[in-house]
């Protein structure tokens, strides 16, 4: 048994941890994250050089790590400075081009950016829902449908898409200037896009493609889970500071036993969220990848809930304000349980098995 | 035991449903029930309306100007205007300062005061919690000098709930910094308009604008805007607060926003099949609703036994704690009942054709986040828990 990080995952653990507090700070986090494009093209060069984007891909594709711990140590980081860059759409193409066999040299340059069209209104979780259609025209294709809430669609250059082929799921790369990209902010902060195709050329990038979108998810999940993580840590040790500074009654508010309680409680759920989320990390690619991941969102969804409410909770007002940090770390942690699959979702796949 | 309402009280039900039916315009209900802003012209033109037909103030009592409703006639009022969607009566002159003249203040003040808060000439905001005192009121620091026939005041105010639109201000300030916290404090009224008077907006979690600081540097107004006697500002600022505890339980609202969360959940999709039919989140909205179905009797035998003592116990805690949870759950169901849909910042993609929620739900997740207040202001949960661990429990 270890739960030490690999030498390799310490040290981009440290360097991009050391690299987003000196170049994310808040003001800077919240300037990019609430208006198109949701990203700075500056920072995503440099933290591509950084080899953010390298760790998401496996060494024999030409990266260096892809295992679902490297995909956990840079959402960790991001998390905690709640970084908007487009990196989830990254690590979820990169297990896509790898299952089908496609170079990911751009990717890990970050020359281009990719961003994976899963949900549609009606579907906005289950793979078997997905409506959008694929049909084969002339050399190629043409998909028709719509994509909604596309994490870093707002910024892509390259969408893969998720549709029925023959009836089966397949995977197809619509290049953004192709397609009709509707790009808005998120209520959270980082930005997102409507994807709306209408007889739109695309490239087959893979055919029978429902367990390489299944493993797609899966890291997509890991990648938000690690994410909550790194903001729950820090939305706790900045709750703790105010308790320890904020006096009221003539003492800091942390003397009052029912707040030190609930500050615990936040702890006790921050660790379990760390420990599924190491769980789903390692079983990432495994058979029991997808149900570890479910268990992972679900505890996930609800510590964050917890974690947010709790936070903005004991701080008084002032965590209820758009200057304070801790408002834009609790809108984070609240919203991502609707990302790729809420906590209900998630429990009913936990759930399904008990009858098989 | 009955638990109906009685015929007058059920006339009067059918009485104030059928007025707002005819009286509230549809532009108004339908800002109200998306989530979108009230203006203040907005607000006014509310009032006004309700004005007219001598309902506007309604917790004062007849010779004042108000309606002289019971504890019962008020919440049927409040559940009406939820029911049909009407703008909130703007608190601050009407439900705060109101009864506080109308207990507390001279003749004068009464005649010239209280007119002008039915007419709307004077719309007011509160002037309590200060950077360094919010649950603990009474550290307040705002200093009130007595310099001939004036006041002279200097601090700061924060948290001012519509600050941005007032002409006047209620401040609690200290006027003797040597006495017990509780014994220095006076009740003093200032015009928002008096020099040295600084607002400065604070923005919201969600991106709305609707509280502010208000900065006073040497602001010097009449002697006679105290109200009550000096240094017992504190007697007023506990009285008021029982007062801002009329429909603590948001009864109302809740039941409105349970409507919408049932709504939702019958035409979002989910997977071929209305989201009301995943027993999960179906089991979320039975919840809520069974915690709402008591706290409806709750806050009735509440009412009944305010009607009958004649003021309301400690007990009304329990409804400011309750009421205000069952309210954000209902108000997280509206958000999660939209999954991702909810997602966009309020502002994007509503327009036309690329509005990918329902209608009225772009607000959804906004409302959600703003509506964590109501747990902290007014008394915070934690506070309220303290007063019924004495009042209550005597521990
Ligand atoms: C949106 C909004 C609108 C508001 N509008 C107005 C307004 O119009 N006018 C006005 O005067 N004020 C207004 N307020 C202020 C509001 O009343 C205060 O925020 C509230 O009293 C809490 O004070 P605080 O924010 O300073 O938190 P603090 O008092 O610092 O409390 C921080 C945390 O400690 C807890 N705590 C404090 N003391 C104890 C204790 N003894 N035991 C256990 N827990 C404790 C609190 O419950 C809270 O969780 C508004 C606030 C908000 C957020």
């Amino acid at each position: 048994m270890d739960f030490n990080l690999t030498e390799d995952r310490r040290m981009l653990s440290e360097s991009l941890n050391r690299f987003l507090a000196e170049q994310y700070p808040v003001e800077h986090r919240n300037k990019i994250a609430y208006a198109l494009p949701c990203h700075d093209p500056s920072k995503w060069e440099e933290m591509a050089e950084l080899g953010v984007l390298g760790a998401l891909v496996p060494e024999d594709a030409g990266g260096f790590g892809g295992a679902g711990f490297d995909i956990s140590v840079v959402f960790e980081a991001m998390g905690r400075v709640l970084c908007p860059e487009p990196v989830l759409g990254a690590a979820m193409a990169a297990r896509l081009l790898v299952a089908a066999g496609a170079d990911c040299e751009a990717l890990i340059a970050g020359a281009v950016k990719y961003a994976v069209a899963v949900s549609e209104i009606e579907a906005p979780y289950d793979l078997d829902g997905i409506a959008c259609s694929a049909s084969a025209k002339g050399e190629g294709y043409v998909l028709s449908g719509r994509k909604t809430a596309v994490y870093g669609g707002q910024a892509a250059d390259m969408f893969l898409v998720a549709a029925r082929l023959d009836g089966a799921l397949a995977v197809f790369e619509v290049a953004a200037d192709a397609a009709q990209v509707v790009g808005y902010p998120m209520m959270d902060g980082g930005g997102a896009a409507e994807l709306l195709l209408d007889e739109t050329p695309a490239r087959l990038l893979k055919a029978q493609a429902a367990a390489a979108l299944e493993d797609a998810v899966n890291a997509g999940i890991v990648a938000l889970c690690a994410e909550a993580v790194g903001a729950m840590d820090v939305t706790l040790n900045t709750t703790v500071d105010y308790l320890k500074t904020r006096k009221q009654f003539g003492v800091p508010i942390a003397k009052f036993q029912v707040l030190q309680h609930r500050a615990v409680d936040m702890l006790t759920e921050i660790e379990q969220a760390r420990s599924i989320t190491i769980k789903a990390a390692s079983d990432l690619g495994t058979a029991q990848a997808s149900r570890s991941a479910s268990m992972a969102k679900n505890l996930i969804g609800r510590a964050a809930r917890l974690v947010a409410e709790e936070a903005i909770q004991m701080h008084g007002g002032i965590a209820m304000t758009w200057e304070y940090p801790t408002s834009h770390f609790g809108k984070r942690l609240i919203m991502l349980d609707a990302q790729l699959g809420d906590q209900d979702h998630h429990l009913s796949k936990v759930m399904a098995n008990y009858a098989a | 035991m009955d638990l109906s309402y009685s015929k007058d009280d059920i006339a009067f039900r059918d009485e104030v449903r059928a007025y707002l039916e005819e009286a509230l315009p549809t532009k108004m209900s339908d800002i109200v029930r998306s989530g979108g802003e009230l203006t203040k012209p907005i607000m006014e033109e509310w009032h006004a309306i309700l004005q007219r037909k001598g309902w506007l103030a309604t917790i004062w009592p007849k010779k004042f100007g108000g309606p002289g409703w019971t504890p019962v006639q008020r919440h049927i009022f409040e559940e009406e205007c939820c029911r049909a969607y009407a703008p909130r009566i703007v608190p601050f002159g009407l439900s705060m300062l109101g009864p506080v003249l109308q207990k507390f203040g001279t003749k004068e003040q009464q005649d010239y005061y209280l007119p002008r808060i039915l007419s709307g000439e004077d719309w007011w905001c509160q002037g309590y919690s200060e950077p360094g005192a919010g649950s603990d009121l009474a550290s307040l620091k705002t200093r009130a000098i007595h310099e001939g026939d004036e006041w002279v005041i200097n601090g700061q105010k924060t948290w001012t709930t519509l600050g941005q639109h007032a002409d006047k201000i209620f401040c609690l300030c200290r006027t003797n910094p040597d006495a017990k916290q509780q014994e220095g404090i006076s009740f003093i009224l200032v015009d928002m308009k008096t020099p040295g008077i600084e607002v400065r907006p604070i923005r919201l979690i969600e991106g709305g604008y609707e509280v502010n600081e208000v900065f006073f540097t040497d602001v010097r107004v009449p002697y006679g805007n105290l109200v009550g006697e000096v240094d017992k500002g504190w007697t007023i600022a506990k009285f008021l607060l029982s007062h801002e505890r009329t429909g603590i339980a948001g009864v109302g609202f809740s039941m409105q926003a349970l409507e919408e969360v049932k709504a939702l959940a019958r035409k979002v999709r989910r997977n071929g099949k209305p989201l009301a039919q995943d027993p999960l989140f179906a089991a979320r909205i039975a919840k809520a609703e069974i915690d709402l179905e008591a706290m409806k009797i709750t806050n009735m035998r509440m009412l009944f036994k305010a009607q009958e003592q004649g003021a309301p116990g400690p007990e009304t805690s329990i409804l400011k704690i309750k009421g205000t949870v069952i309210h954000q759950e209902f108000k997280d169901l509206a958000r999660r009942a939209l999954g991702p849909v909810a997602a966009p910042f309020p502002g994007h993609v509503m327009e036309g054709n690329l509005m990918f929620g329902p209608e009225d739900t772009a607000h959804n997740a906004a409302r959600y986040f703003n509506n964590r207040k109501t747990s902290i202001f007014g008394g915070s949960n934690e506070i309220q828990r303290n007063i019924l661990t004495k009042a209550a429990l005597e521990l």
